[in-house]
């Protein structure tokens, strides 16, 4: 299989590329890993005829602590997520995460900016970044604005970004000492989108939940930040009573596509299994 | 239809070719430079067949633009034996017996190099983490393991003679 013809641009500057996708608006789009984007152009879901390439961007690379924030370059690969030492000591549910991401060769040309900006419900970085309350900064022509994780996914491939602007960067701030975190995911295989998982951001005061933040990958059209499960739980000890009733808030939130991981009711209650036992998992780690 | 001229690395010799920019480094790489080495197998980044070395990562050539290539170091497995000697990965699978038909043994081969440069002693989880993005539907994984625990060796006790 071939792609369909195209122009190829390869800016080495951010404004360079701003200004060529200002230029071709629609006709273009930009290719990050090109692991979404290749394969779909080679079934010919896609047919842009302009790609414009991220990958000679040296400043849209890299992991960075600046200001009290955790900085992520939109082009940073996952291999360089699942190794940072900075992220596993401030922000663990990333490298936690990734390790269930796709394979060793696809983590080393897959971004994270690529997998959040795609806008597929079945990625796993829009869930991860709800947990994070995580916040993205966009890039146009008339300079930067930021968009919260939580308000940034539309629907199915779609996104709060503008045909004009690109995703550059990310924001997190570091979590506290003491902050459980968990991804469980359940999948076919290595590399298999997920048939459903749960990002959870756990702190406990005493035996108490003092905050929680839970994302859900691939049970809707867009990831889901689980809000009434999360104050189900606020100021609550985790009893097992009081998480069966976390479980019935989640799936009641979850709306599946069938495919051949599942039809709609086994999606849903496998985002439920996978909540429980990834607050579970984070409260284990809590001392 | 538009072409560039690029110029890169591939097995050591230069190589400045005209592209068209769809042009998938595996096709260039088979088609316009005669390396039939990398295999295409399901052309959707899932199998692993096609697995190079770019500039010290594993990559999976069926999904990137040889276009992307530019002044990028690559190595094929026709890169791994050097005057006529196997390299310890592919003397591990041929003394393992890790294939069968054969079709994923050059993506298997040029990772396994790969991860043993990264982890020169892995255990046999981190092996089987390794490989898990190149599929073999013949033997059930178990020879090939073994075949890379052959090479982990071979290379570290070469390592520890020229010491």
């Amino acid at each position: 299989m071939i792609p369909p013809e195209f122009e190829y641009h390869a800016p080495k500057t951010l404004n360079d590329a701003v200004a060529l996708l200002n230029q071709f608006g629609e006709d273009a789009k930009i290719l990050a890993g090109g692991h979404s984007l290749l394969p779909m152009m080679k079934l010919r879901f896609a047919e842009p005829p302009h790609l414009i390439d991220l990958n000679k961007i040296e400043q849209l690379r890299g992991i960075k602590e600046e200001a009290g924030m955790i900085k992520i370059g939109a082009m940073t690969v996952e291999s360089a997520l699942l190794n940072s030492d900075l992220l596993k000591e401030k922000v663990s549910l990333i490298p936690k995460a990734v390790k269930l991401i796709a394979d060793p060769q696809v983590r080393n040309r897959g971004t994270i900016g690529g997998d959040i900006a795609h806008g597929d419900p079945a990625n796993d970085h829009p869930a991860i970044m709800m947990a994070l309350d995580a916040t993205f900064l966009l890039t146009g022509p008339d300079g930067e604005r930021s968009v919260k994780a939580v308000d940034f996914f539309h629907g199915t491939y779609m996104t709060d970004l503008k045909e004009n602007e690109i995703l550059t960067e990310i924001h997190i701030a570091p979590l506290p000492a003491n902050t459980g975190t968990a991804y469980f995911k359940l999948k076919r295989k290595t590399g298999d989108w997920a048939t459903a998982a749960a990002a959870i951001v756990l702190q406990m005061d005493g035996d108490k939940v003092s905050m929680v933040r839970i994302g859900l990958t691939n049970v809707a059209d867009t990831a889901l930040r689980a809000t009434e499960a999360e104050n189900l739980l606020m100021g609550q000890a985790l009893s097992e009573e009081l998480l069966n009733k976390v479980v019935d808030a989640v799936t009641a939130v979850c709306n599946p596509a069938e495919d051949l991981r599942g039809d709609a009711e086994y999606k849903t209650a496998m985002a439920g299994v996978m909540t429980k036992r990834a607050l579970i998992d984070a409260a284990s780690q809590i001392r | 239809m538009s072409k560039t001229l690029v110029s890169m690395n591939i097995n050591g010799k230069k190589v400045e070719e005209a592209v068209e920019h769809r042009t998938l480094l595996i096709h260039f790489l088979r088609e316009q430079l005669n390396l039939t080495g990398a295999h295409i197998g399901c052309e959707t980044g899932h199998c692993g067949a096609c697995t190079v070395d770019i500039d010290g990562d594993s990559v999976k050539s069926c999904t990137h633009l040889a276009v992307q290539c530019e002044g990028s170091d690559i190595l094929t497995v026709e890169g791994l034996a050097q005057n006529g000697v196997l390299h310890a990965v592919q003397e591990g699978f041929y003394k393992e017996h890790g294939l069968q038909c054969g079709y994923c043994t050059p993506g298997m081969l040029v990772r396994s190099y790969r991860l043993l440069q990264e982890n020169p002693n892995p255990t046999e989880e981190e092996i089987r983490i390794g490989i898990s993005g190149n599929l073999c539907r013949c033997t059930g994984y178990q020879n090939i393991v073994k075949a890379v625990q052959y090479a982990a060796k071979k290379l570290q006790e070469t390592a520890t003679a020229a010491a």
